[in-house]
């Protein structure tokens, strides 16, 4: 007779219907009990297959084994070790389609909660007493990092802890990037992105807001006259696409981008403590099936939209949002429209009143793979909306490029990089994440800043002994 | 944060201030602009350098105090700290070498003209300046422009200095053969209404023109979209690609219908920060 094991023990999570009105985190968190028996879960494979899932390849099965016998601090080190944001990736990444898709209990019993137990490390870590020391690097050599999203903070933590000066540039005013402007804090409370960027200084990373590399300063200037020995370019991909149809330039019509920071950055939430205004309708709609785009929809409806929904001219199984983003968005009564594309914005006196679509349906795959969405012949119909937010995709910002003579990019913008998938065209300026894949992962980019932050050590020391 | 080292109250509610702000003027470029956020939970707003000095390291900004984060900023002074300050933004205007050009300024323009007009005549260019202002009262930085121009043409609405009339009436003499002479290239930077007017009056007598547009703003990098303008059918990031573009080609009436977007909400902003003011 077959073992009976227990299911995945599932996140506690707050009532939809409190939580589709306040911006605190969605989820609450495993307790003592739920890590201790979710540990358990894990069968203890001679070779744990969930790690090649996971792109900066924590050693899960140790952090299993240390959580189940009840040492969390060994967790922690076992996990910080691997990911400088195992609290940041415990939150937001897709585990179903990394860690926890590879794991040999997902088929029958569901998947060792990876991710959760992730997380619950992390929490732990995080009360217990701050750090109060700052380490001093003990090298002699300068590294700068352009950027303060995954990318550029992981790699900067890396090399803080090989003994280097890191110097972190960021545009805005408060670093993160896209963690910070782009991830709502029902997700990724902002508590949590500043601890991890503390850490980071306890390290000895310096940062610096409110510079950008290629107007404050240029990239040459960060070599020749400032003594950088190495750059790394973590400038995500943060330009945002508009579909090129009518109407996309009336009131009430927002990219993602510009939703979000308004809401994240800015905290419009709290106008008019809180100075930076936003105009959210009583029906709002979402185009695009992404994360963003269920951050986007989910935070109309916190923000007082009555009917928030999501318009995608594919269907939920092309989607490419997480799966835990999409449930709690149906729980908390976002409508998804599939196979519904946007034709057109209507407006009056400059502002939006209306979406109008047409409804699609599923051909041969294309390109990419995923069924080609063919509209349906005179089936056009109207949306009544306030807003329309355009979700549909980020392309790398061309800023930097323009002003760095030799740094070469392929056609759609993202940085080309060497065959170790590290140095750009420009002799040592490393990138990583979205700036060179175009609109990925945060897990991803961290795996890009900890591949970049080797190489980086690797060159500057055959520098050194040349 | 940037140390205010210099302020000149230039109207009511119209001051000047020198920065101490040696990155940004270390790099900036006429033309180009700063965004700052004056307090946790303020706006970004953006603001053109009227000036830079690479040598002290202090830039120059005109702040005019229309909405709850430029009256903030008027509270400022010397020796106060703006939190935070960005730049250089934009890209400097390419304005073609050897003509006359004139730059047309209203009211609060002259701030963004001054150091455009300076980097022209520095490089020999024949230059001359319009500024407008309903009344004499309101002119700002006449005196400095006048150092540095050619010819400072000034007009009120009322007669109070200078020609009487429009910026445009004293525009149009000059095409119709007028002194100081035809313009081969116009720059206009002003409100909105006045640059329609400009672009109308040059696009009638084929005179090119460059309007420096202002729209909301929020990072300034190309991230958020809010400052897309429409130019000659294609949207444009005024942040990135501009703040100046082909007036002719420009969308004036989506530009307007954008900019008045928030105008409730500004008003509220306002109300709130009286209101907290008062409870003091």
């Amino acid at each position: 007779m077959p073992v009976k094991r227990a299911e995945k023990t599932p996140m506690p999570v707050r009532d939809p219907h409190l939580r589709a009105h306040d911006f605190e985190e969605v989820n609450e968190g495993y307790c003592f009990a739920h890590a201790m028996f979710e540990a358990e879960r894990c069968l203890r494979c001679q070779d744990p297959v969930c790690v090649d899932g996971c792109p900066v390849r924590v050693p899960i099965a140790d952090f299993m084994h240390a959580v189940a016998a009840d040492d969390i601090a060994k967790a922690a080190e076992i996990l910080r070790e691997a990911n400088p944001l195992a609290a940041i990736c415990g939150r937001v990444c897709p585990q179903e389609a990394q860690c926890e898709k590879n794991c040999h209990m997902t088929t029958r019993f569901g998947p060792v909660a990876i991710g959760h137990l992730e997380r619950y490390v992390s929490d732990w870590e995080m009360a217990q007493p701050a750090k109060t020391d700052v380490k001093q690097p003990w090298r002699e050599e300068k590294v700068a990092i352009v950027g303060s999203g995954p990318s550029g903070l992981v790699c900067a933590g890396e090399l803080a802890r090989m003994g280097y000066h890191v110097t972190v540039f960021e545009a805005l005013h408060a670093p993160g990037g896209v963690l910070r402007y782009g991830i709502p804090e029902f997700r990724l409370p902002n508590t949590i992105l500043d601890w991890e960027i503390e850490q980071l200084e306890h390290m000895g990373v310096e940062f610096i807001n409110n510079v950008i590399i290629g107007k404050t300063i240029t990239m040459d200037s960060l070599f020749k006259e400032r003594g950088y020995s190495a750059v790394f370019i973590g400038t995500g991909a943060g330009l945002p696409k508009f579909l090129g149809i009518p109407g996309e330039s009336l009131n009430g019509v927002y990219s993602a981008n510009e939703f979000l920071t308004r809401i994240n950055l800015m905290q419009a939430f709290d106008f008019p403590n809180s100075e930076t205004p936003l105009k959210v309708g009583k029906r709002v709609a979402v185009i695009g099936s992404g994360n963003t785009a269920m951050d986007a929809v989910r935070s109309a409806l916190r923000l007082g939209a009555e009917q928030a929904m999501v318009v995608y001219r594919r269907t939920e199984n092309e989607m490419t949002a997480r799966i835990e983003e999409y449930e709690h968005a149906i729980e908390e009564g976002v409508e998804m429209h599939w196979l519904t594309n946007p034709v057109e914005v209507l407006g009056e006196d400059g502002w939006v009143t209306g979406l109008k679509c047409v409804k699609m349906e599923l051909g041969e795959p294309d390109d990419s793979g995923r069924a080609r969405p063919i509209p349906i012949e005179d089936s056009e119909f109207i949306f009544p909306v306030d807003n329309v937010v355009l979700s549909i995709g980020t392309r790398p910002n061309p800023l930097l490029v323009k002003a760095t003579p030799g740094l070469k990019t392929h056609s759609w913008g993202g940085l080309l990089v060497d065959e170790r998938k590290v140095e750009t065209s420009v002799h040592r300026v490393y990138a990583g994440g979205d700036a060179v894949t175009g609109a990925a992962t945060v897990i991803l980019a961290a795996g890009a800043g900890k591949r970049a932050a080797e190489a980086i050590h690797h060159d500057i020391q055959a520098d050194a002994t040349a | 944060m940037v140390k205010i080292v210099e302020k000149r109250q230039l109207t009511p509610i119209t001051s000047l201030y020198r920065v101490d702000a040696p990155l940004i003027a270390g790099s900036a470029r006429a033309g180009q602009f700063v965004i700052v956020r004056v307090r946790e939970g303020g706006e970004r707003i953006p603001l053109t350098i009227t000036d830079y000095d690479r040598k002290s390291g202090l830039i120059t900004i005109v702040v005019q105090e229309v909405g709850a984060t430029t009256r903030r900023l008027g509270e400022l002074g010397v020796g106060d700290d703006i939190l935070d300050m960005v730049g250089p933004l934009g890209e400097p205007p390419e304005i073609p070498s050897g003509g006359h050009i004139v730059g047309v300024g209203g009211g609060f323009g002259s701030a963004a003209l001054l150091c455009l007009m300076k980097e022209l005549c520095e490089k020999g260019e024949k230059t001359t300046v319009i500024l407008g202002a309903r009344e004499k009262s309101l002119l700002i930085l006449a005196d400095e422009l006048a150092e540095i121009v050619g010819n400072l043409e000034i007009c009120t609405d009322d007669g109070s200095a200078g020609f009487k009339g429009f910026v445009t009436e004293r525009l149009q003499q000059m095409i119709d053969g007028g002194p100081p002479g035809y313009p081969d290239h116009v720059i206009s930077i002003g409100p909105m209404p006045m640059m329609r007017a400009v672009e109308k009056t040059t696009s009638a007598a084929g005179v090119p023109c460059t309007a420096s547009l202002d729209p909301l703003m929020i990072d300034g990098t190309g991230m958020c979209g809010g400052c897309r303008v429409t130019v000659g059918g294609e949207v444009r990031f005024a942040c990135v690609d501009g703040p100046f573009f082909d007036s002719h080609k420009v969308d004036f009436d989506e530009a307007v219908s954008r900019s008045k977007m928030y105008t409730k909400e500004e008003q509220q902003a306002a109300e709130c920060q009286r209101a907290a003011a008062g409870a003091h």
